[in-house]
């Protein structure tokens, strides 16, 4: 047993840290209100060689592990949770299913400008009517002379506009009155395709969310990602890992939002003493770091046993659900904590607090994952 | 070009000193590269980068100095030395680290040598300058500007505030002051390499040096933490009155007058 890490994590957690507190901190509250996208930090994350972070070399990647993954997502949502969870599609959504289902030929084309930064990375899977229930998909992708005709609408979907190219689901065809559906990776630039980016969203104001409108999209046979009809089994295996990334947000904005408390309970004064002299105060903070310090424990170990190889849909579904939660019950505190200025934007809780129930939602609710869980446990 | 840079590794900034048994707590602090060092690493890639040649970051201190000199490498140094006098050297001071670098340094032939301008941890500013005079080599500090070209070196100083321009030739050694560069991140594929660029460890031994070579030429008697601000009083009545009062105190509390 040996929970230190290692000499390059601890390097990158450092060196991500500073570059969050001096590049990613001091726009984030600026950018919650105009809602502009954090083009500058990624470009210079992009230089750092951190977008390709745990992909092969041969690709631009860095050849890192799901560890160091983690520590940077903690890290950028620290900052701003609209970075943190742009990072985290960016590279579990996007970059990964490439990286896992693409032929060597799909990797050289739609991975490499994912890993330099050229392309952010998008994942297509929600739609209007299928959510939780993935499988109630409708987009269709019918074969035709060598091509795709593909016709559908996704919704909620992050970086879409700042990608170049993206995987989707679509059904391909039909067997026993079973949908059967395959994963394809689409040009953005495709005719008949349409990226609308106009949601107004309760937090993550920066990051982008965008509905897709396809009408006769054609894209080349080739660009079947993975097996044809493993669209699904593709998405599961691809979301066990976004989910390590969700985690992680939820620990960095949790993280931010003790911070921020604990720092006002000790200046502010009421009845004569420091807000953190009162039990009641004292109580709170205690509980928030004893959680926050649970919820990296179980991130780190799914990540952990992702590196080892090891089977970690559990450990991810759990890391998820018990991050993301204490994540909102964390950043309600905070503002609590602050009392009436906790619910002045000036004071950065509340949008933590608003940008932390999207990690309830997001890559499976809290109700799909202790579906997950018990499914996991033998229910 | 054969570049050196003296490196330290010192207390986080952040970080609250306390003392305990007259030595400074060390227990769970956080450590870094000395600030100014960090400005002499990227000044020296920079130089690398247009000059060609290596960049050798240096440290005499112990075994825990390799994290902030894997830094130096993920940054972009080429090889680390470690002088690890841990089993040593009890009380080393100034002239114990000046010495061991420039017996490491006296065959080396280094075309420049840069060291941050103080350590922020004990404030000295006085190793590089030792280490020059023992080399008998010109040396600069404060640097804020570095031009080479061929052997000769403009350089612009900060004095003060006020700058100062010094031409120069190598072979020569700078300290780097706050405003000399900016320096980088270390990039991702830096950290993933750190660890395979060469990291050599010496002992005094093997610097043919005895620990009677190195012994420190001072001893620190105390070390003391500032006295604790109090909060302010303010004076009330007749102004003459608090003159006198004012005067009072200055004399028998405060006892300055
Ligand atoms: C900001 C943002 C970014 C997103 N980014 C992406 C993206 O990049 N790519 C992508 O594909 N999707 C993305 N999504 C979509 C997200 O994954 C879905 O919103 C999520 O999976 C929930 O689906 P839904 O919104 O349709 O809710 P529904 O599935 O309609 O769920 C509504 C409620 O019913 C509950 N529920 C549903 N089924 C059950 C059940 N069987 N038992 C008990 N309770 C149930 C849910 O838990 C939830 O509380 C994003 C969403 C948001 C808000
Ligand atoms: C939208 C809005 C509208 C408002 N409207 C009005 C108005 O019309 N008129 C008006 O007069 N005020 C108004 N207020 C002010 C509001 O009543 C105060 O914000 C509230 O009483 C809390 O005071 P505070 O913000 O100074 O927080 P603080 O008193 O500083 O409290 C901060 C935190 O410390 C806790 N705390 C404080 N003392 C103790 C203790 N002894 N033991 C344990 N915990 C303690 C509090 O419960 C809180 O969690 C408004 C506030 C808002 C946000």
């Amino acid at each position: 047993m040996n929970f230190d890490l290692t000499s390059e994590q601890e390097m990158i957690r450092k060196m991500i840290r500073e570059f969050a507190d001096a590049e990613v901190a001091p726009g984030a509250y600026e950018r919650d209100k105009t809602k502009e996208f954090p083009i500058e930090p990624f470009r210079k994350l992009a230089e750092m060689g951190i977008m390709g972070l745990p992909f092969p070399e041969e690709y631009g990647g860095g050849g890192a592990d799901t560890v160091s993954f983690a520590i940077v997502v903690e890290e950028l949502s620290r900052a701003c949770g609209s970075t943190g969870i742009t990072y985290s599609a960016h590279i579990s959504l996007g970059g990964a299913p490439i990286n896992l289902f693409g032929t060597e030929e799909q990797k050289r084309e739609f991975l490499t400008p994912i890993c330099t930064g050229e392309s952010f990375g998008a994942f297509g899977l929600t739609e209007p009517n299928a959510g939780s229930d993935a499988g109630g998909t409708q987009t269709t992708a019918v074969e035709k002379d060598g091509q795709f005709v593909i016709n559908g609408s996704k919704c909620f979907i992050t970086n879409a506009s700042y990608a170049k190219h993206l995987a989707l689901t679509a059904i391909t065809d039909q067997k026993d009155g079973k949908k059967e559906i395959s994963a394809i990776i689409v040009p953005t630039d495709a005719k008949g395709f349409k990226i609308i980016d106009n949601y107004e969203k309760m937090g993550l104001n920066a990051s982008n969310t965008t509905e897709l409108v396809l009408e006769d999209v054609y894209v080349p046979t080739e660009n079947l990602l993975g097996k044809k009809g493993e669209g699904f089994k593709q998405f599961l295996i691809t979301l066990d890992g976004g989910r390590i990334g969700i985690g992680a947000m939820a620990v960095g904005i949790a993280q931010a939002a003790y911070e921020k408390a604990l720092q006002y309970a000790q200046e502010r004064k009421q009845f004569g003493r420091s807000l953190s002299q009162f039990q009641a105060i004292q109580f709170k903070l205690a509980d928030m770091a004893l959680k926050i310090e649970l919820a990296r424990t179980m991130v780190y170990k799914a990540a952990w046993l992702k590196d080892q190889g090891r089977k970690f849909s559990k450990e991810a579904s759990m890391c998820k659900l018990y991050a993301s939660e204490i994540c909102m019950e964390v950043t309600s505190q905070a503002v609590q904590i602050h009392g009436g200025y906790g619910y002045m934007k000036d004071y950065h809780v509340e949008r933590f607090m608003r940008d932390a129930k999207l990690l309830e939602i997001g890559e499976g609710t809290s109700e799909v994952q202790r579906m997950v869980i018990s499914r996991e446990i033998g229910c | 070009m054969n570049i050196y840079v003296l490196l330290k590794r010192t207390f986080d900034t952040e970080e609250k000193i306390t003392i305990s048994g007259g030595k400074i707590n060390e227990d769970g602090a956080e450590f870094i590269i000395n600030p100014y060092d960090e400005y002499a690493v990227e000044e020296a890639i920079q130089v690398r980068d247009a000059h060609g040649g290596e960049v050798t970051v240096i440290t005499v201190g112990g075994e825990d100095a390799e994290k902030q000199l894997r830094t130096a490498l993920a940054m972009g140094a080429d090889k680390a030395v470690l002088v690890n006098i841990e089993d040593d050297v009890e009380n080393g001071d100034q002239f114990t680290t000046s010495k061991i670098i420039s017996e490491y340094l006296k065959d080396k032939n280094a075309d420049l040598i840069i060291g941050g301008n103080v350590a922020i941890d004990g404030g000295s500013g006085q190793v590089a300058p030792r280490v020059a005079e023992l080399l008998n080599i010109p040396y600069v500090t404060t640097i804020t500007k570095l031009e080479i070209d061929g052997t000769n070196v403009k350089i612009v100083r900060d004095v003060e505030g006020d700058s100062e321009v010094i031409e120069t030739t190598l072979p020569l050694l700078v300290t780097a002051q706050q405003g000399l560069n900016e320096p980088r991140y270390p990039s991702l594929p830096g950290i993933m390499k750190a660890k395979k660029k060469p990291l050599d460890e010496l002992e005094l031994d093997d610097l043919d040096l005895e620990e009677d070579d190195v012994a420190a030429k001072t001893k620190t008697i105390e070390i003391f933490l500032p006295a604790q601000k109090e909060a302010g009083r303010i004076l009330n009545g007749d102004l003459s009155d608090q003159v006198k009062e004012l005067v009072q105190l200055l004399h028998t509390e405060a006892k300055v007058v």
